[in-house]
Formats: structure tokens, C-alpha cells, sequence
């Protein structure tokens, strides 16, 4: 495939990695996290990890959107189809996200049917999710929105189509979040559970909101960030410009994907979600705790397409599984295999925690591709 | 779910929609975030939206940047998910 091939290619990994070792300082340790799923998920598909020299370490930070929300959102979206009747429309990995009373959406959906009333279906788009409400008048349709910046315009992007279709059966139960207070959120905390050399940026959430955002982590915090695309070589070569700028002792942000991010990114899409979502005082993240001004709420003039309104249902915060360290691994302070029920009571299979859950979860993407060696070598 | 692809932009369609080809695949996405995208563009497509353009040439760049660094011998044990020529 065009533009994905030439970024997975194995010689000039090897070419990179070379070069790396020629610039790591031997008398220094260097520690990275990569923010985003989508690079834990190529660091371990490609065992990048492995062409990295022993000083370099790169830590799992918490930009999976799955695996940031917290189970009473989950009991929030179950409690939508079980009590209010909806069909609640989601996207593929939020259905597997373990939640309270031994639920999750999909045991819920198993619970219901037979009985008939609510139910729950999986899309891949917000579209789909809109076009369901036009095929059944007579229900009502919930989309349960989630994720970071990348898929916020998206659903802005519905809930304007649904207000000019005049449809009166279609709402959304928003739970995006904003990235750079994730960010700030893991430099700033009082006892950091590391210390970081810098971060890998956001490769997606960053074609939306460009680099600007990022420029309070080298100011505030003096950490270099450097935005890089989701395929190997992308992640080497801004390891290697995350090291270039450790060694010279400066932190800037720069941006390795230049094909598709840009300083100010997509401004139609930001004035999408300006349109539609201003920011809620606080949010709770799963790992990171409540944070303020750092998730999305629908605009009072959006009102009737708000579901959390529409449907009078509540957060609840929720203890995670006793034995879980998804908090911590989160926040970059343990490593998956540091969770004593790793590949054991949680595997992708019967995930206990929601880092399992998604191929961009820590867990799932260690357990997928390097458990064995993480094991061995712990 | 963050995971996204760049795709060829095949046939526009009104209201728009646009058709891409996704590795073989042609599947109908909507350009609703993206302005003046034109057949044979390259967008990263995102849950069934095209998030932003390809600019091929800073994808050149970016290549090329690659290839100087890599100017290096051997290396030992990649994993098999590289693509070798
Ligand atoms: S192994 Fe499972 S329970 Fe443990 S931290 Fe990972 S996802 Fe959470």
C-alpha cells in the first residue's frame, strides 16, 4: 500500500536504528513515553523496543481512548439500553470494556435479547449511527461517542446533520476528552511516576488539532515532544529526534509527520467541535483521575441531542478491579506485566482491565506481541 | 480505534461523500472535515472521515530522511512484521 509500505520498510529500520545507537550517549539513560496507542501498538507489532539501545526506554502513556474511560461511564452507556430503552450504537472496542455487576455492553446486549427492548449495535462511523435513527423513527437512537480529538469532529459532524434533518429519535452520550490536558496532567503531577526526556506526540489527534497545542509541555515543562505518524519508521526516526534534542539539552516541539500534520492543523475541524462541544469543568479519566477543563460537553444550544440530559442518567465513579493496575499503567508508572493477573485472569480474551481491551491498549499489545520476552526478562 | 490509513480518493459523490480504495477495497467515506480534496488525493481515513490530506511531498521528504540516515550496514534480529524487500 502507498505511503504505508515505505514506512514499514525492514532496511532502512535497521538503517535507523544504526543511526540511533551512534548518537545515544553511553553515560546517560533516556526515557520516552509515547502517548498514543497507536505508537504502543507499532513499538510492539514491530518490536521496536528491541532495535533500541539498552538506555533507551520507552514508556506506555494513556492515549487510548478506551482505555481512559472509566466504568461508570461503561455503567452509564449499559444503563442507557437496560433502563431507557435506547439502541445504543458504539464503536467495536468500548463493547468489551469490562463494567460493573460483571457487565459490559456486549453481556448486556446478550442479557436483553429474547426478552426484547433495548439493544446495542456496533458501528464503524457516526454515520452509521445517524442513519440507523432515520431507518427507525419509532426508536431511540444513542450514539455513545468516545475518543480523543481525532474522532470529536466526527460526531460534531452528526449531531448538526441531526438538527438540520430535524430528528427527534437520535442523541449522543459524549465522552470525548482532550489530549494536551492528558499531557499536562502526567508532567505536572505533584510525585511523578517518571521522569521523562520526552514525549512522542499524538499522530492523528495532532492532523486535527496541529502542534501548537503541545508548545506548554517544552515551555511549562521543558520536555521535548515531537509529533510522529503511527508506522515504524516513523516512531524511529522521532526517537531519534527526541534524542538529538536530549543530548543538546533543549526541548522543542517538531513534528516528524509533516505528510498530514501541519502547526495549525485541520481548522475546519475545529470549528466543528467549536460549534457544537465547549469543555466541562471536570471529566474522570480512568488512571489520571478528575481533571479539570480536559473532556468535551454538547453546547446547551444542542441541548436535545444530548443523551446525559436527554435521558437523565448520572456518573457514578466506580472502583476498578481490586487486583487492576490499569491507574498505574496509565500513568506510565508500571509496566503490564507488572500486574500480577497479566496473561493469567486478564488476556484479550477475558479482559479484567480496559488496557486489555483494545489493540491499542498497553496490556493487549504486550500480551499480543511481546509477553514472553517481557516475562522472562522482568 | 485510532488506527487510520491513507487512501486514495477514487470518485466524489455528492453530499460530500467520496469513494477511497482501502487496500483493494472500495469503501464510501465522507470528506465532511476536509476541503478541496480532489480523485486521486491521498486521505488519512479515520472511523469513515477523511481527517486531513496527504501531502506527498513532505511524505517524499520524510522518505528520503529516512534513506540518508540509513546510509549503515547490518543490523541483527527484526521483527518479521517489517516489510523486506
Ligand atoms: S493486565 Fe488487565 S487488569 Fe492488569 S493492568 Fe493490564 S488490563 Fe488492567
Amino acid at each position: 500500500m502507498r505511503y504505508v509500505d515505505e514506512f514499514r520498510d525492514g532496511d532502512l529500520a535497521k538503517g535507523l536504528a544504526v543511526a540511533i545507537r551512534s548518537e545515544v550517549r553511553q553515560d546517560r539513560d533516556y526515557r520516552f513515553m509515547e502517548f498514543c496507542g497507536g505508537h504502543t501498538h507499532a513499538i510492539s507489532r514491530y518490536g521496536v523496543s528491541d532495535l533500541l539501545p539498552h538506555n533507551v526506554r520507552m514508556i506506555h502513556g494513556p492515549g487510548c481512548p478506551v482505555c481512559v474511560l472509566p466504568i461508570g461511564r461503561i455503567d452509564m452507556a449499559i444503563r442507557l439500553i437496560l433502563e431507557r430503552d435506547v439502541i445504543l450504537c458504539s464503536y467495536g472496542d468500548p463493547m468489551r470494556v469490562p463494567a460493573s455487576n460483571g457487565l459490559s455492553l456486549l453481556r448486556a446486549k446478550a442479557r436483553r435479547s429474547g426478552q426484547g427492548g433495548g439493544d446495542v449495535r456496533m458501528v464503524y462511523s457516526s454515520a452509521d449511527a445517524l442513519r440507523l435513527a432515520q431507518q427507525t423513527p419509532d426508536r431511540q437512537v444513542v450514539f455513545f461517542a468516545i475518543g480523543f480529538e481525532t474522532t470529536t469532529p466526527s460526531t460534531a459532524v452528526v449531531i448538526k446533520q441531526a438538527r438540520n434533518l430535524g430528528l427527534r429519535n437520535f442523541s449522543v452520550f459524549c465522552c470525548h476528552v482532550l489530549t494536551p490536558p492528558a499531557i499536562a496532567a502526567i508532567l505536572g503531577a505533584p510525585e511523578a511516576p517518571v521522569s521523562l526526556d520526552g514525549l512522542i506526540g499524538p499522530a492523528h489527534v495532532s492532523t486535527i488539532i496541529g502542534t501548537r497545542p503541545y508548545e506548554f509541555a517544552a515551555e511549562q515543562f521543558h520536555k521535548p515532544v515531537v509529533v510522529a505518524g503511527f508506522e515504524p519508521l516513523d516512531v524511529m526516526l522521532a526517537i531519534l529526534m527526541l534524542i538529538r534534542q536530549a543530548n543538546a539539552g533543549c526541548a522543542a516541539v517538531e513534528n516528524e509527520f509533516s505528510r498530514a500534520v501541519s502547526q495549525d492543523g485541520n481548522r475546519k475541524a475545529q470549528a466543528l467541535i467549536a460549534d457544537v462541544f465547549e469543555r466541562r469543568d471536570t471529566f474522570a479519566w480512568r488512571g489520571l483521575g478528575e481533571l479539570p477543563d480536559s473532556a468535551l460537553r454538547i453546547r446547551p444550544e444542542f441541548a436535545e441531542f444530548d443523551a446525559e440530559s436527554r435521558f437523565s442518567i448520572v456518573y457514578e465513579a466506580v472502583p476498578d478491579h481490586p487486583a487492576c493496575e490499569c491507574a498505574a499503567v496509565l500513568r506510565g508508572a508500571k509496566r503490564p506485566s507488572e500486574c500480577r493477573i497479566f496473561g493469567t485472569a486478564c488476556t484479550p480474551g477475558t479482559p479484567v482491565g480496559s488496557c486489555m481491551v483494545s489493540s491499542e491498549g498497553a496490556c493487549a499489545a504486550h500480551y499480543s506481541f511481546g509477553r514472553y520476552k517481557d516475562t522472562v526478562g522482568a | 480505534m485510532c488506527l487510520a490509513l491513507p487512501c486514495k480518493v477514487v470518485e466524489l459523490r455528492s453530499g460530500d461523500l467520496a469513494l477511497i480504495d482501502m487496500a483493494g477495497m472500495v469503501k464510501e467515506i465522507s470528506l465532511a472535515l476536509v476541503d478541496q480534496v480532489a480523485v486521486g488525493d491521498y486521505v488519512i481515513v479515520h472511523v469513515g472521515y477523511a481527517l486531513t490530506r496527504l501531502d506527498p511531498e513532505e511524505a517524499e521528504k520524510t522518505l528520503s530522511l529516512f534513506a540518508a540516515l540509513s546510509e549503515a550496514d547490518s543490523f541483527g534480529c527484526l521483527s518479521s512484521n517489517f516489510i523486506v524487500k
